[in-house]
């Protein structure tokens, strides 16, 4: 049974907090909106009181706890590495539990809940898109627009594709003998927003030789159950994950996205003994594509003449759990492109689960910030490994009205591999 | 709770979306890193000095306590509403006003976070050196308020050493001016001085004229571990008496070494009992000569291994060994009162050795480090709260290190300030005719008591 934790249960650590006020240099929020509400001090001190039944769930404190985009940002510079994000999560299913959930979270279960439904909306917003989508100047190089039922003015998202990847593409691609076998978890990002990422996914790991699982009918991570406090939606979600891979022999579950990264190997792993390999067997593709060696066949390549100045934004799901030297590697190797390190490469974008849906405000002045470094780094391209970053990054340059265009590292990476995929077993 | 009346006198002046009683909020302005808490019964952001005078006005009509508050990331509860009232935080005003780079001055408001300040300086090749441990959250306004200090202090001095003027709301509400952009001024009173730790008892800071200096070209660190606390401290005489002064000399004691160890699994000889982390600052080409010579003064005390840094990589990771040891110390024990003596800087082997009495004494593990440079020690008493009596013990245990420091020709404080957590044990360190004078200029500015009351005097 997956079992998501109590917030009683993180008494110790939330009594770990010493109110240093550290977390101040580094929530994006608060740098937003600077009060102590939006920072993870007060966020701590307020769950405190509420499992001390010093403070009622009600007026501020609900919009306080919605104010948080789960990004470990705190944790990571915080002296006794106190996890405000997972705190935070747990008030929001307390919340959830004894207040109901927010009209948000409600529709966000009731759709993450039913990939049919899900598959639905996507065709349907592909061929509404006239009504919904909002165009965007034509240099921005992609067409952003997304059709949503909170859809606010001034968004720019990408469509909905009118085919989803994996109905796309077969369950299983047979590769080299001797390679390992990974299972590869799509996403909803990936599979209903992003599909040449998935494409790009295959043809990386075919050139390496790897055989491909992609089960037609895994369902989404959970994670932005997780932001809206629908507990029951993430552990349903989490056991009907655990059946579909329990289906399959495979080396490695292996993500494009860094916040299903963060939901399977991190998240699920604390729902139960059963779950806990998943720790160790998720892997993210970059981590994965270096120790396959990529690193060292893309610097055999020969540099292009011409080559592109790109820059990278480290996903929150893939930052707080050390993953940031292998994407660098891979780019600093890509034959056709010149990487510049941004300022502040490691901040959040702002979209936060749910919460650039809750807080569009807040988050687009987090996005304008992050805009601005990448603006000054110069770079045309940004390359990251998150669905959710893509979007909102891209939002946040739009607004800024920068060149630059946001990719997923693989559509890059893919670019620079000789053509014949799939034949070339290499090493 | 304040009557309604205020409460809407109060909205008057500051705006309903910077007042609030909600109680999540009250809450969120009840603490500081003392973790001690104290409800206020309204919190206000005013954002211009206009608007703190006219609610200094109004406190001192109805005699309401107000408490400012800039960060909160004070360890002396400065910040504490420790009688409800009105807590006024500066986090709105928060611009930097000027940088002009023909005096090498800046003006500021308080709530400006002091990192972004210095980044903001040095981007045009200014320097401003003060840089408490807290300078990435805490505000210049708070700094000032407290007379910061940090590591580089014992090259370029302390907060008060680079304000040269301030504009402040006094606690009766008038709005005054003190010292200017200039770099000399003797007209009247150095209010600015005075101002400078007064732990917002007598003004509220609404502006700050800084001096600056140019940013050295280059630094250059060097960790080097002693077979003993004596040979440190001789180093950090020595290099002194050599005329050179380094941009920080830090120091950790033994069992602070033996914590990080611990905790990080650092790798060091097991002959290291005390370390010092040793930065000079200056032109390039002069950096390589003074750190080779301040090895060789140091080579005979007892040194059991020298680490330079040759890139700023390795500094990084030399400092990272210093930055690691709050929360080292914090893995061998949950809870730690941490205190910040300071001795003239020839003391600090014998005030080490007398904490370490009292340590045995008291039966509670004590570990120090700090500026070895300026005397500055921070004796951290590390206890679990959750076994009965040891709180008590770390409090007679923190008493006599106070005697001990002061014995020794040194203060209780170096640069936390008095605040609530060091008020009780100000008669052991100011006689009362001292008190009395300090006490008269607050009963002059403030005959109300409005402002912060019961910081670091205690009310009787």
């Amino acid at each position: 049974m997956a079992k998501l934790k109590e917030l009683e249960e993180y008494r110790e650590q939330i009594d770990q907090c010493v109110k240093c006020g550290a977390c101040r240099a580094h929530c994006p929020v608060f740098g937003a909106e600077r009060r102590e509400g939006r920072v993870a001090r007060g966020k701590v001190a307020m769950c405190q009181s509420l499992i001390e039944g010093k403070l009622d769930l009600e007026g501020k404190v609900l919009e306080d706890l919605s104010q948080c985009l789960l990004c470990g940002s705190c944790e990571a510079q915080c002296p006794n590495k106190v996890p405000t994000d997972e705190i935070v999560a747990a008030a929001r299913r307390r919340i959830a539990e004894e207040r109901g959930l927010s009209s948000f979270g409600k529709g966000v279960a009731a759709v993450l809940g039913r990939p049919k439904l899900m598959n639905f909306l996507a065709k349907s917003g592909g061929a509404l898109s006239p009504l919904f989508f909002e165009k965007l100047p034509e240099n921005s190089g992609l067409r952003l627009r997304f059709p949503a039922p909170y859809l606010e003015a001034g968004r720019t998202l990408p469509p909905l594709t009118a085919k989803p990847f994996r109905e796309r593409v077969p369950e299983r691609i047979e590769g080299a003998p001797g390679k390992p076998t990974v299972l590869f978890f799509t996403g909803c990002g990936i599979n209903y927003m992003y599909p040449a990422v998935g494409e790009a996914f295959l043809k990386a790991l075919q050139f390496l030789g790897a055989t491909i699982i992609i089960p037609k009918d895994q369902a989404c991570c959970g994670l932005p159950a997780v932001s809206a406090g629908a507990a029951a939606t993430v552990e349903g979600l989490a056991e009907q994950n655990l059946a579909v891979f329990s289906r399959y022999r495979y080396d490695y579950i292996v993500t494009a996205c860094a916040s299903c990264y963060g939901g399977l190997g991190k998240i699920y792993p604390e729902m139960g003994a059963e779950f806990a390999p998943l720790s160790t067997q998720v892997k993210d593709i970059f981590v994965l594509l270096i120790e396959l060696g990529l690193a060292e066949k893309l610097a055999a390549l020969p540099k292009a003449e011409k080559r592109t100045r790109v820059t990278w934004h480290d996903p929150c799901h893939l930052r707080t759990r050390g993953i940031t030297k292998e994407p660098r590697l891979i780019l600093k190797n890509l034959p056709q492109i010149d990487f510049v390190e941004m300022q502040n490469a490691g901040i959040c974008c702002g979209l936060g689960g749910t919460y650039s849906v809750y807080h569009y405000d807040t988050s687009k002045k987090i996005g304008a910030k992050k805009a601005g470094y990448i603006a000054a780094s110069g770079a045309e391209l940004v390359a990251t490994d998150c669905p959710g970053c893509i979007m909102q990054l891209q939002d946040g340059v739009n607004h800024a009205q920068g060149p630059a265009r946001v990719v997923h590292l693989l559509e890059l990476l893919v670019a620079a591999l000789p053509e014949g995929e799939g034949k070339l077993t290499t090493g | 709770m304040l009557a309604p009346r205020i409460l809407k006198e109060l909205t008057g002046i500051v705006g309903s979306a910077n007042l609030t009683t909600e109680p999540s909020d009250l809450l969120c302005y009840s603490y500081d890193a003392t973790q001690q808490s104290f409800l206020p019964e309204v919190v206000v952001h005013p954002a211009a000095a206009k608007q703190i005078a006219a609610i200094m006005q109004l406190a001192n009509r109805e005699l309401i306590p107000v408490f400012p508050r800039g960060a909160g990331s004070g360890f002396s509860g400065g910040a504490l509403p420790t009688k409800g009232g009105i807590v006024l935080t500066t986090e709105r005003m928060d611009k930097i006003l000027e940088i002009d780079q023909e005096n090498l001055i800046a003006t500021v408001e308080p709530g400006v976070v002091t990192e972004q300040f210095q980044i903001a300086v040095e981007a045009v090749g200014l320097f401003y050196p003060p840089d408490p441990a807290s300078l990435k959250f805490s505000s210049l306004g708070g700094n000032v308020a407290e007379c910061a200090g940090g590591p580089r202090c014992v090259k370029y001095g302390v907060t008060k050493d680079y304000i040269l003027g301030l504009e402040v709301v006094t606690p009766t509400g008038d709005i005054i001016v003190t010292g200017g952009p200039t770099m000399k001024g003797v007209v009247g009173y150095d209010l600015t001085k005075l101002l400078c730790g007064s732990e917002g008892t007598l003004g509220i800071i609404t502006k700050i004229v800084i001096k600056l200096l140019p940013l050295p070209e280059a630094k250059k660190t060097m960790l080097v571990l002693f077979d003993s606390i004596d040979g440190a401290a001789q180093a950090v005489s020595s290099i002194i008496k050599h005329k050179i002064i380094p941009t920080t000399l830090e120091f950790m004691d033994g069992r602070t070494l033996d914590c990080v160890k611990q905790a990080t699994g650092l790798q060091v000889p097991d002959a290291a009992r005390a370390v010092l982390i040793i930065e000079v600052d200056g032109d390039r080409e002069f950096l390589d000569k003074q750190a080779n010579r301040i090895a060789e003064i140091i080579r005979p005390l007892g040194v059991v291994e020298t680490r330079i840094a040759t890139t700023p990589a390795e500094s990084e990771a030399l400092w990272q060994i210093r930055r690691s040891v709050s929360a080292s110390l914090r893995k061998v024990n949950p809870d730690k009162f941490n205190e910040d003596i300071c001795v003239p800087r020839s003391k600090v082997p014998v005030m080490i050795r007398r904490i370490d009495a009292i340590s045995e004494k008291y039966g509670l593990a004590i570990v120090n480090f700090g500026h070895a440079g300026d005397g500055n020690i921070h004796v951290n008493i590390m206890i679990d709260k959750k076994i009965p009596g040891e709180a008590e013990k770390a409090e007679h245990a923190i008493e006599e290190v106070f005697k001990e420091a002061l014995a020794l020709g040194g203060t209780m404080s170096g640069e936390h300030g008095v605040g609530l957590a060091k008020a009780p044990y100000i008669p052991l360190e100011i006689t009362p005719q001292t008190a009395a004078y300090m006490k008269a200029v607050k009963k002059a500015l403030d005959p109300n008591n409005i402002l912060n009351p019961g910081k670091i005097f205690l009310d009787n």
